[in-house]
């Protein structure tokens, strides 16, 4: 098995996401729960609230200013990369017509245990 | 001499088999490739001293998957490899040491129908749609055709430095993401055999009209193609879309011995001697189509391939079938919404409805951003110009696709039609 992150792009300028797509978006993640494949997800807020650092210097707003951000990521475990597009495909924030998904497989991971 | 005759002959017909073989013991591309490549190395001396076995595939997969296999014991002791084969059901130890003996001449095992998938795994692993189109290009000529990078880089008109640094990248992709090494569900398998036959038109039509350069063809590119489509069908006797890409690869190579006339010029079709258009071809496209049609719903290749036939089987350019092909292209338009469909159904449009109402629709399409920079569309449009009688218009067509131009026959053809503006239209 090897671990998969599926980043979430969104139009910067959509607005927030309708109560209909984050029900679909709660699905699609129970679904991932429910068969396993569910490392961990988070939804972000909106890059209005970002702020980015590049050396000293700090700035209001997303790292790299472009019309689709990043609005959440989520990890999951899948035994090849067909099986990891697989899941990505049924994410609904595919076929909003608003963003897409990134799929990058994950080269390594710390997460702090219970010491 | 004989030896050296046998290694190149396996080395053009059974490269693929033998890599797709050994990658499965190798579960590392760079791996496998190293391997065949000992193996075709070792060959050459063991078939001198030893003569040519009986079957040359079986004996290089069986050296290439025992170097394999030593490589792998000697690594494993110090390190642990990447995965590549996401499915390894059988494992390592599938070759056992006895079936090592390879001079065997009574050992009758028919490797391809033992394992007829082999090949297909790795034609469908190097063109999966996760790489980029120009990577499955260059996977597919390197692992599947076993050319070296700089007759890949050659043939795919980029620099040796920029193809291996293309080929190391698309390599990286596969063992980092895990593009599993395996046949497409029958589900994905449409998709994915769409990638595949992409890949193979494009080589065709690279080899066929290579895009710059001097000559109009770059033939071994087209043969390879032509070999790759022919082992796909051997491989998938039943898809449709294989049959048909086949069959358009077949028709419009049977009349490659025609498309040129003397000192490389161009000839257009109802100039091409059709006595020397190659029947055998011919008459396997037709049997391929005609039982493609047969099947049921037509693909996209299919339909371009039965277009390229009736356009062949005329005896002459003036008894085409123009209503049928016609019809033909509006079943490939709705199926394929493509502009340049559009623009090359003007061509039979022309003969039926005359040139016209052929205009009126190429100007329509001039308007598509799509087909900007597009040499066909000027050079349609200079030749519809030019038998309605509009000469001054049809010349600055010309012009226009003259310079667009780069395959050198194609622009010393676009002169020649600008010189002899007297000519009478066709």
């Amino acid at each position: 098995m090897a671990q998969y992150a599926i980043l979430i792009f969104d139009d910067a300028a959509a607005g927030d996401y309708t109560p209909e797509q984050q029900a679909a978006s709660k699905r699609h993640a129970d679904d991932l729960i429910d068969s396993g494949a569910m490392i961990t997800a988070y939804a972000l807020q909106s890059t209005d609230t970002a702020t980015s650092l590049r050396g000293d210097v700090v700035t209001d707003g997303p790292f790299i200013d472009s019309k689709e951000v990043i609005a959440g990521i989520c990890v999951i475990e899948a035994p090849d990369l067909d099986a990891a597009l697989e899941l990505a495909r049924r994410n609904p924030a595919v076929q909003w017509g608003r963003g897409g998904v990134e799929v990058r497989p994950v080269a390594g991971g710390i997460a702090p245990v219970a010491r | 001499m004989v030896a050296r005759q046998a290694v190149a002959d396996a080395h053009r017909h059974e490269w693929a088999f033998v890599l797709a073989a050994t990658v499965r013991v190798a579960r590392d591309l760079d791996l496998a490739e190293e391997c065949v490549q000992e193996a075709y190395a070792a060959a050459l001396s063991a078939w001198e001293r030893d003569g040519i076995p009986g079957n040359p595939a079986a004996w290089l997969t069986t050296t290439a998957k025992r170097r394999a296999m030593d490589a792998i014991r000697r690594e494993r002791t110090f390190r642990s490899r990447l995965p590549l084969l996401v499915e390894p059901e059988e494992a390592v130890d599938e070759l056992a040491p006895d079936t090592l003996d390879e001079h065997d001449e009574g050992e009758a095992v028919d490797l391809e129908d033992a394992v007829p998938d082999e090949r297909l795994r790795l034609i469908f692993t190097c063109c999966h749609p996760a790489l980029a189109q120009e990577a499955q290009l260059a996977l597919t000529l390197r692992l599947v055709c076993g050319l070296p990078t700089p007759d890949v880089a050659r043939a795919l008109l980029v620099s040796e430095q920029t193809m291996a640094a293309r080929i190391t990248r698309a390599k990286k992709k596969i063992s980092a993401a895990r593009i599993p090494y395996r046949m497409p569900r029958p589900a994905e398998l449409p998709d994915r055999l769409t990638s595949v036959l992409g890949v193979l038109h494009l080589f065709f039509t690279a080899g066929h009209t290579a895009p710059s350069g001097p000559a109009l063809m770059r033939t071994d590119l087209a043969d390879r193609a032509l070999h790759l489509a022919r082992t796909l069908h051997a491989l998938m006797p039943d898809e449709p879309e294989v049959r048909g890409l086949l069959a358009l690869l077949l028709v419009t190579d049977a009349r490659r011995a025609t498309r040129t006339g003397a000192e490389g010029r161009l000839l257009r079709l109802q100039e091409q001697d059709r006595s020397r258009w190659d029947r055998t071809a011919l008459a396997e496209a037709h049997e391929l189509i005609v039982a493609g049609l047969r099947g049921g719903r037509a693909g996209r290749y299919l339909l371009q391939a039965a277009i390229a036939s009736l356009y062949a089987q005329a005896p002459t350019y003036q008894e085409t079938d123009w209503p049928q092909i016609v019809a033909l292209y509006d079943r490939l338009l709705a199926l394929w919404p493509s502009p340049v469909v559009a623009l090359n159904r003007t061509v039979p449009l022309s003969m039926t409805q005359g040139p016209a109402v052929a205009l009126a629709q190429v100007e329509a399409l001039e308007q598509d951003s799509r087909l900007s920079g597009y040499q066909y569309l000027p050079a349609i449009k200079a030749d519809l110009l030019h038998r309605l009688g509009r000469t001054d218009e049809a010349s600055a067509a010309y012009r226009q696709a003259r310079e667009l131009t780069r395959n050198e026959a194609e622009r010393a053809f676009l002169t020649a039609r600008l010189t002899d503006r007297e000519t009478p239209p066709a």
